[in-house]
């Protein structure tokens, strides 16, 4: 039989809870400090603005580009997309009318390299007005989405323990928040649909060591210790977190190697989604209802 | 054979999948990934309500003539309202009466001290009536024009208050689909005033009731090379309301594309009127605020044509003809969203979205394979089983395949094999506490049970909540999500069990590969 982890291994996950804690706490404070002074890097769903992609026949050079373009329209980000034929045009905190930007972008471009030279892929514009009912619906959606996976947790299991998987959660958005902030990614409407993918997958583990936790409570004699309950709960299920994390990182990782640079964002999203995710169900959740259950009995 | 009841249901259900897998051509792929256009616009309705203004304070003026009242001024104000000066106050109860008969649309909202001055606004009710209709009239008119632009499934269709959705599939020209789409095509004939010096033109000094309008050249790639300024009365005489037909035509003399149009028996007629009363005079054709030519009148014109020139190409020429034969926009239309993907990254996304989702499927069945052995393979079946399904329902539903929907295949590869490692890793306990294959199995599938519905169910939470708040290809990654959960269940849970409890009931075997 092949196995990732021995039978019988009983790693002492909860006596290190502390460290646990100590590591999550300093990813999370770092996240929220970088969220709140470097912000977001809002994408134009949000922003608004335009983004123009377009696929040279010859790479040409950025700066030829950057100087056709000027900035008249507005703020202008020029950058390759994936190879150094792709372009990729970005004007933000623009005043004038979309079509007006959109048609000075291909004129300049035209008059700069000729008609035959490129040819533009993709046009996206988003007006300030879209992007705030855009942004509205994103909060709106995450914050429906949080309410029913917190319904759901707490018909589920006793209160404790919705806390710990509640906390969890938090935990692996605000971290994953703060990697794109620190990474300067761009947020996207693709994001918060890989957020709170995240957000469902990373319930996904807490709920599988919570329920072997559960069954082992039900049959244990008064006599058991909570800590070897809960150990041997997470060492049992710790094939199968290795293994669903590793099938999943799979999937997700030729999805970000080889699905195109379109959803390269949303496919790196959901990469460290899944492992830090795998991480909070025992790191945060687990360890923290075992604290806190600790500190009940030592009152 | 045994366990008849399971393998039916297995049959039916997967033979309704394949039966509805081929052909693989009812789903819908998003414009993301054939390519094509989506844009918001937002109609300004407060143009149409101004428009309207400006019809009512023309007609008042005819009205007002016609019952020989006379007036200093009637005038539309900033503030959206109408103001009429009469010279005796005397005629302020006719002209109530006027207003109260024949223009139940409008209401007294002022009197000047002297009562020789009416301020008239449009009833609330009405505003709101007219911005309405304005935004249904706008879609309709789209409507025609992208039926005429010949795209196929387009989707055009009022938003809220005031806009309007256009989508496009699988179109190629955005740009010229966009000015077709966005053009007002205000049609107006105006009579030149040509008694303002140059001087007055530049130092703006015009006479009142006239307003400068100009003629655009552009150079072939469309920067405007130099403006034509022209001193045109306020008024127009003719508009393009009276249209019923434009086409493209080659004028012999200069080999030029020129637009024909036609009026309809009371624009036919006016026009003659206008033309019998102004010759020598030039009228300037304008569109949209920009005058395309002013030729001079030379003799009274019946039968209702009339030519557009201006140096058109071709293109240019049959993209205004179908703009006018559709009709103008009761109001200019601003994009609030434009979203384009050409056809040609539309297919690479397919492309590396299918190799992606190759790749990450044989690699997650091939781990399978290696750690879990034979049971692996069952595994495998149920994962092969699984997309047959995904492919079958979305088939079925006609459902739409987005970028994102294509990663959301992805994960749930990786999501449904996790089904089947909580099984298998139970049963792998139970074979170690001593149990025979058969019992081991049945443990596993129960015990495991729980955990997979609470995992299954949190997920499709979210993939419902992305669903109700998402926009088009967020809403395929919930699609292509939710049904992947639902059938994975199925395949994961009760074809694997199904093909264990045929090879392991009732048999005393011994051993088991997983």
């Amino acid at each position: 039989m092949f196995e990732i982890i021995k039978q019988n291994t009983k790693i002492d996950f909860l006596s290190r809870a502390k460290i646990f804690f100590a590591i999550s706490g300093i990813f999370v404070i770092l996240s929220i400090v970088l969220i709140f002074t470097k912000g977001f890097n809002y994408g134009i769903d949000f922003a608004g603005g335009t983004l123009v992609q377009a696929k040279f026949e010859k790479a040409p050079e950025l700066t030829k580009i950057r100087n056709a373009v000027g900035q008249e329209v507005g703020e202008v980000v020029i950058q390759n997309f994936g190879n150094d034929r792709e372009v990729l045009i970005r004007v933000e905190k623009a005043s004038g009318n979309l079509q007006e930007i959109s048609d000075n972008i291909r004129l300049t471009l035209t008059d700069t390299f000729g008609t035959e030279a490129f040819d533009i892929v993709r046009v996206e514009q988003v007006g300030p007005q879209v992007g705030a009912q855009l942004k509205n619906k994103a909060t709106l959606a995450i914050v429906y989405a949080l309410i029913g996976i917190l319904i759901y947790v707490s018909l589920r299991f006793e209160f404790t323990y919705s806390v710990g998987a509640v906390i969890a959660i938090f935990h692996d958005v605000l971290i994953t928040l703060g990697i794109f902030s620190f990474l300067g990614m761009e947020i996207n409407l693709p994001i918060v649909a890989a957020a709170l993918t995240i957000v469902g997958y990373s319930l996904n583990d807490t709920i599988v060591v919570f329920d072997r936790i559960r069954e082992k409570l039900k049959a244990a004699s008064d006599k058991a210790v909570l800590k070897d309950i809960m150990n041997k709960s997470i060492n049992e299920t710790l094939t199968r977190t290795l293994l669903t994390s590793g099938t999943t990182l799979l999937a997700v990782l030729s999805l970000y190697l080889f699905g195109g640079e379109v959803i390269k964002g949303f496919a790196f999203a959901l990469l460290i989604g899944v492992i830090i995710g795998t991480y909070s169900s025992i790191g945060v959740a687990t360890s923290m209802v075992f604290a806190y259950k600790q500190y009940k009995i030592s009152k | 054979m045994k366990y008849k009841a399971r393998w039916i249901t297995i049959i039916i259900v997967l033979g309704i999948g394949l039966f509805y897998t081929f052909p693989l051509n009812r789903i819908n792929l998003g414009l993301d990934l054939q390519g094509g256009m989506h844009v918001l616009l937002g109609v300004d309705t407060e143009a149409a309500v101004d428009a309207k203004l400006d019809t009512l304070t023309n007609q008042l003026r005819k009205e007002l003539r016609a019952q020989n009242i006379k007036y200093t001024y009637i005038q539309k104000t900033g503030d959206k309202r109408i103001s009429i000066a009469m010279e005796d106050a005397g005629d302020l109860a006719k002209v109530r009466n006027i207003i109260e008969n024949n223009y139940p649309i409008l209401e007294e909202v002022g009197l000047g001290e002297a009562k020789e001055v009416v301020t008239l606004g449009l009833k609330k009710e009405e505003v709101g009536q007219i911005e309405d209709y304005a935004v249904e009239q706008a879609a309709q008119v789209i409507r025609n024009r992208v039926d005429q632009f010949g795209v196929s499934e387009p989707l055009i269709q009022r938003q809220g208050e005031k806009n309007v959705l256009v989508q496009l599939p699988g179109i190629t020209e955005p740009e010229r689909a966009i000015d077709l789409i966005g053009k007002t095509a205000q049609l107006k004939f105006h009579l030149v005033n040509e008694n303002v010096s140059e001087q007055d033109i530049e130092r703006g000094n015009i006479p009142f009731g006239s307003k400068i309008l100009y003629q655009k050249h552009q150079d072939s790639s469309g920067n405007v090379t130099h403006e034509i300024p022209y001193v045109v009365k306020k008024e127009a005489l003719l508009t393009g309301d009276y249209l019923v037909d434009a086409e493209v035509r080659i004028s012999s003399q200069f080999n030029q594309p020129y637009v024909w149009i036609k009026f309809d028996s009371a624009g036919s007629k006016l026009f003659e009127e206008i033309t019998a009363q102004n010759i020598g005079k030039r009228f300037a054709i304008v569109l949209d605020g920009n005058v395309y030519s002013a030729p001079v009148i030379r003799e009274r014109i019946a039968g209702g044509e009339a030519q557009i020139s201006g140096n058109f190409t071709m293109q240019e020429a049959r993209d205004l003809a179908i703009v006018l034969r559709a009709g103008s926009l009761p109001a200019p239309v601003k994009i609030l969203e434009n979203r384009t993907v050409g056809p040609s990254l539309g297919k690479i996304s397919i492309q590396k979205g299918f190799k992606a989702a190759i790749i990450g499927v044989v690699l997650v069945a091939a781990f399978i394979l290696v750690y879990y052995r034979l049971s692996g393979i069952i595994a495998d079946i149920a994962l092969l089983a699984n997309f047959i399904l995904i492919l079958g329902f979305m088939n079925f539903l006609e459902a739409t395949l987005t970028l994102p929907g294509i990663a959301g295949l992805i994960l749930i590869v990786g999501m449904s094999v996790d089904a089947n490692v909580l099984i298998y890793e139970r049963i792998r306990e139970e074979l170690r506490q001593g149990r025979t294959p058969i019992n081991a199995i049945e443990s596993g599938y129960e015990k495991a049970m729980s955990t997979i519905m609470d995992a299954n169910i949190t997920t499709f939470i979210a993939a419902i909540v992305l669903f109700q708040f998402g926009t088009g290809p967020i809403k395929g990654f919930a699609v292509t999500l939710s049904i992947g959960i639902l059938a994975s269940l199925f395949t994961a849970i009760f074809v694997t069990r199904t093909i264990f409890l045929t090879i392991f009931a009732g048999k005393s075997k011994t051993s088991i590969s997983i």
